[in-house]
């Protein structure tokens, strides 16, 4: 047996699935935060049960990606399978709609009444046995973040039965029309100050506003707390505890050796220069612990609070239009914004794009345009110095990112649908919730990232010393100094960007690279391909032949947008 | 008796309510609104409207719904008009 969520987007199956399974999945609240199944085991009556988490979808006629995920899924189903069948009690009318197409299938299937207490302050109020009876199935009210129902619901498992439940020639919407006048009552009631918020989010003059200040404040949080943190914690702990004995373990090697090289890497005047050494304990650990760490936990700390607010879907809104320019409609602002952490759950997060054309372009603008925080970090490390790099660096990317989506939307076949999305009222984030998800970020970046960053430096050393870099260098050197205007060794970082684009980045510190070729550079580093983390994902999402194109585009735009930048910045500051 | 008017949910004023009176499109795009609740016969009211073609916001039941501008323009609606004393 199985037990197989299924209900609308947004109405919180993934908070239920963690309640049930005690796992951990990312939980938003915005329509699309999951995309594809997952898998969890729960634990019923001595039993191990495994649960299945659909996307969500509003019917079982097949208009997305992620509703022929479910269509697949359900076509599958064992005979002994259960359906859980997840509603938003705030919205019994439209979901029913779904739930009577499931009731047709003649499942064993129980309904989850979500949002239940929400229901009650919003002045909705559902007659739950009254509803049973008239489905034929159980149906139990819940609270699914704070964990509420949840045992009745488990114990109810069992009770679940294929429903007898009968259209008689009715219009499934009729059908809906008559229970919901029988179950429900509606209690007038004034709005809230989260509702006119909400609602003012919407309206173009108040709602830009709005956007300015929330996108310019995270900006500004996540500046300030990443900063803050290297300064205040992560830097005085590594030049207090880690340098000494760093160094200690310097001298008792006699200062050279290979070893000492792969470990520790060059010291400059007896001194571990942590942004230079390039040794596996020196700049190998700095790096991704000192400097792009406090970078993630605060971008992701900020993210975690837009997601959970509901803020993105008004975001998508007010974007739409802008958004349209470039092919996309409103909802293409979730990948590329989940991209700014990391390129891999922005891919991922593409598949929310109807048609196979805008997750074309999505992906592309994304993987092209759009730097990752640990990046994001090492660039504000490195050009920070010069006052104008930045604005000019991340100006560029932006002037880029439009231009691409421009071209594509005019050269690709094919039209961009209109958005259709739910827009999902305020709730406020759950610190608990907040702070699981920015927990399962930090532990991916230490798990997956730090291990290829420590890799990187290893190889970095290895093509070195073996003249790898060297050979490449001169092999690359017409296109890379004749085109770019950068020196022969920045082709080091550009192959070790393949697999690490921050550490790309960190390679750039020691050539101590004057401004034009610093910004062309940190530009060239974003565009011109992405890392061994996003390519995989790429090429599943895309096909090999899209990924083809993708890849052209990048190498395209990255030798263009550079060789143009160089010759701009040379033409103005010389 | 006034005449009943018909307009796209698009041209609707912000704030009024109306009844659906109809989806002019094709089946995809009736079964997509019917799933997020505008389908004929129901009440909607018009929350916001972007500029330059940008979508349309309406409450229907306790849920708003963001509706790109084009497809907005083919769900046609009826406004409803406050009674006027006799």
């Amino acid at each position: 047996m199985r037990l197989i969520m299924v209900g609308h987007p947004n109405v919180g199956k993934s908070a239920l699935f963690n309640r049930l399974t005690g796992a951990r999945v990312v939980v938003s609240n915005y329509p699309g935060t999951t995309v594809e199944f997952t898998r969890g085991v729960m634990r019923l009556v001595g039993r191990r049960v495994e649960v299945l988490d659909f996307p969500g979808t509003y019917s079982l006629d097949s208009s997305c990606k992620a509703e022929e995920v479910v269509l697949a899924g359900l076509e599958e189903m064992a005979p002994d399978d259960v359906l859980l069948n997840v509603v938003d009690s705030t919205n019994l009318e439209r979901n029913l709609g779904l739930t009577l197409q499931l009731l047709s299938l003649r499942r064993p299937m129980l309904v989850a009444l979500n949002f239940w207490d929400e229901a009650q302050h919003t002045g909705v109020s559902i007659d739950a046995p009254a509803l049973e009876q008239r489905l034929g199935v159980p149906c139990v009210p819940v609270v699914a973040v704070a964990g509420l129902g949840i045992r009745t619901l488990v114990e109810r498992i069992r009770e679940s039965r294929p429903s007898t439940y009968l259209l008689n020639g009715r219009c499934r919407w009729e059908a809906v029309g008559e229970i919901v006048r029988e179950v429900q009552t509606l209690r007038h009631r004034h709005h809230t100050w989260r509702e006119r918020l909400g609602d003012a989010s919407l309206q173009p003059f108040t709602g830009a506003a709005i956007a300015v200040v929330v996108l310019g404040g995270s900006m500004a949080v996540v500046h300030w707390v990443g900063e803050g943190l290297i300064e205040g914690v992560c830097e005085p702990l590594f030049v207090r505890m880690w340098t000494p004995a760093v160094l200690w373990l310097s001298t008792h090697w006699g200062n050279e050796g290979w070893l000492h090289d792969v470990l520790i890497g060059t010291l400059t005047g007896g001194e571990i220069n942590y942004g230079e050494s390039f040794g596996l304990l020196t700049t190998g650990l700095y790096v991704p612990l000192a400097v792009i760490l406090p970078y993630v936990f605060a971008f992701y700390s900020v993210l975690a609070v837009l997601e959970d607010s509901g803020y993105l879907p008004r975001l998508a809104v007010l974007a739409d239009r802008l958004m349209h320019t470039v092919g996309l409609h409103g909802m293409g602002v979730i990948p590329m914004l989940l991209g700014m952490g990391c390129n891999v759950p922005g891919a991922l997060s593409c598949r929310i794009m109807e048609s196979e054309r805008e997750r074309f372009i999505a992906s592309a603008l994304l993987a092209i345009g759009v730097p990752c925080m640990a990046q994001t970090a090492m660039i504000v490390g490195l050009a920070g110095r010069y006052p104008l790099a930045l604005p000019i660096i991340f100006g560029s990317l932006v002037i880029i990112w439009f231009a691409l989506g421009l071209l594509m939307n005019r050269f690709l076949p094919g039209e961009s649908p209109e958005i259709l999305v739910d827009v999902p009222p305020y709730r406020r984030p759950r610190v608990r919730s907040l702070a699981k998800k920015v927990g399962m970020h930090l532990t991916w970046y230490l798990r997956e990232a730090v291990p290829f960053v420590l890799l990187g430096v290893l190889l970095a050393n290895l093509l070195y010393h073996l003249g790898v870099i060297a050979f490449a260098g001169r092999l690359a050197a017409p296109v890379v100094g004749g085109v770019l205007g950068l020196p022969a060794e920045s082709v080091g970082g550009l192959l070790i960007g393949l697999l690490r684009k921050d550490l790309a980045v960190g390679m750039l510190a020691p050539l101590d690279l004057p401004f034009r070729q610093t910004v062309v550079a940190c530009v060239v580093l974003v565009l011109y391909f992405p890392c061994v983390a996003t390519l995989p994902v790429l090429l599943k999402e895309l096909g090999s032949r899209q990924m083809l194109l993708a890849a052209a585009i990048m190498i395209g735009t990255a030798l263009a947008a550079g060789g143009i930048l160089n010759l701009a910045l040379w033409a103005t500051v010389g | 008796m006034k005449p009943a008017h018909f307009l796209g949910l698009g041209n609707l004023p912000l704030g009024t309510r109306a009844k659906v009176s109809g989806v002019a499109g094709g089946h995809g795009v009736v079964r997509r609104l019917e799933a997020m609740g505008i389908r004929p016969g129901v009440i909607v009211e018009k929350i916001s409207g972007q500029p330059f073609g940008g979508p349309v916001v309406v409450q229907v039941g306790r849920a708003r719904v963001a509706v790109g501008f084009g497809m907005a323009q083919k769900v046609m609606v009826e406004p409803m008009i406050a009674e006027e004393p006799a």
